[in-house]
């Protein structure tokens, strides 16, 4: 690690000052998961490191009946571990139980994964199922972006300059909703191969009100399964598997290296697809 | 840079470079070298330290971070020369050959019987999962880990 200079803000209004202040030399510090490691491999050598694990009021998460907020330092276990998610949004935990390990989840965060943007990690998946909004505090003020928006390529999101993430919107399933995160793991990393989240609601008469399906490991970048989408909404169960194999149309440009071919990476794509539909629409039933 | 700490019950401030890990701090500035170094890369759990009460591993946590904490390593388990009942596991039911793997796999049992004092042997392997040993083959350590939660749940 090259040597750097530390400040740890007490509020969110001076870790901005110091963002803007340090501009590009400048990292922020989340949970440390990501950028320590990276800065380990000198792939990152920033001069100033700005840590937000002191910040008071970003690890929060509630869970209430029409929104559920993550604070953007919440760690991953907070998430697996919040009493009211499992009935509220069992995607959520379901997810976060997924990364890692029980020493990683004590440590990363929901925000600092997200904004960091690795291709396999797992959150941006479930982010695109759940139509999760994020919040970024800028220079001028605060906005919000839909993770459709925010995932932008290879570790890029829609994160400007001078921008922080700082929390989580979820809209609160209604009932009859289901969801499911499915994955293969690479087995020394853990980190997906192929990860599928799968959002469902279902109308009375048993179908698909609405589907949202989110793939990650497969592409440059986290995207929503439009295809499967559409081709499954005012459908039932007996339609997911012809739905699911249209989990990788459209992908311009598949992620490749030793550990998996784009070709099985796709072939993953649809399988875990199925899969998590099958999961998600038999718990919304 | 100036950092407060308590490690093992002992508070006491040090000054340390940003960029050093807390397992270097833990090891060469505190001088408690029973927390070890196997990857560096946080995949084998060798570092592992309890730091505010959650089970980290401490070459991906740098020094700095821990300003305010407090950190138990394996160091702080036994009590007044008795071994923790983990330890105490470990030992009976020959938990560890070389021992590298050890103090990193303690501190991942103590925080799997914290959030789950009996679990059961899927618990168990799911709860060190973040923990390699090259040599036991794991089975001991399960059977360690549940001879503690016996002893600790009595
Ligand atoms: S030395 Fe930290 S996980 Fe291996
Ligand atoms: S006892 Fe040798 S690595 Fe586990």
């Amino acid at each position: 690690m090259t040597p750097f200079d530390y400040h740890a803000p007490k509020t969110l209004r001076s870790a901005m000052r110091l963002v803007q202040e340090f501009g590009d030399d400048a990292k922020v510090l989340a949970g440390g998961h990501s950028l320590i490691p990276s800065m380990k491999l000198r792939l990152a050598a920033p001069s100033v490191v700005i840590d937000l694990g002191g910040v008071a009021g970003l690890k929060r998460v509630t869970a209430g009946n029409e929104t559920i907020t993550i604070g953007a330092l919440a760690t991953h276990y907070a998430v697996e571990s919040h009493r009211l998610l499992p009935s509220k949004c069992s995607l959520l935990p379901e997810t976060a139980a997924e990364i890692g390990d029980a020493q990683v989840r004590n440590r990363g965060t929901v925000g600092g994964s997200i904004a960091h943007a690795d291709p396999a990690a797992d959150w941006p998946a479930t982010m695109l199922a759940l139509d999760a909004q994020f919040d970024i505090a800028g220079p001028d003020g605060e906005r919000a972006v839909a993770a459709s928006d925010f995932f932008v390529d290879l570790f890029i999101t829609d994160l400007q300059p001078g921008e922080v993430l700082t929390g989580i919107r979820i809209a609160t399933p209604p009932e009859n909703s289901g969801g499911a995160y499915v994955k293969m793991r690479q087995s020394a990393s853990g980190f997906a191969l192929a990860g599928v989240a799968a959002q469902v609601t279902l109308d009375d008469a048993g179908n698909c009100a609405s589907v949202a399906v989110g793939v990650t490991g497969v592409a440059p970048a986290a995207y929503r399964a439009h295809a499967v989408e559409d081709a499954l909404v005012g459908q039932g169960i007996d339609a997911v598997a012809d739905a699911a194999a249209h989990a990788a149309d459209g992908v311009e440009e598949f992620q490749e290296d030793h550990h998996a071919s784009g070709d099985y990476r796709a072939h993953l794509a649809r399988v875990f697809t199925q899969r998590a539909l099958s999961q998600a629409i038999d718990r919304a039933a | 840079m100036k950092i407060e700490v308590t490690v093992n019950g002992e508070h006491q401030s040090y000054d340390v470079e940003p960029r050093m890990l807390l397992v270097h701090f833990l090891r060469e500035v505190v001088g408690l070298t029973g927390t070890h170094v196997g990857c560096e890369t946080s995949l084998c759990g060798a570092c592992s330290v309890m730091l505010n009460g959650d089970a980290v591993k401490s070459c991906t946590v740098l020094a700095v971070q821990a300003d305010g904490a407090e950190i138990t390593t394996i160091e702080g388990l036994a009590q007044n020369g008795e071994l923790h009942p983990i330890q105490e596991g470990f030992w009976e039911c020959h938990g560890l050959q070389c021992g590298f793997c050890t103090p990193g796999m303690i501190i991942a049992a103590h925080q799997l019987l914290e959030r789950n004092p009996k679990p059961n042997e899927a618990d168990i392997r799911r709860g060190i999962e973040g923990n390699l040993c090259r040599c036991t083959g794991y089975q001991h350590i399960v059977d360690a880990v549940q001879y503690a939660s016996k002893k600790m749940t009595r």
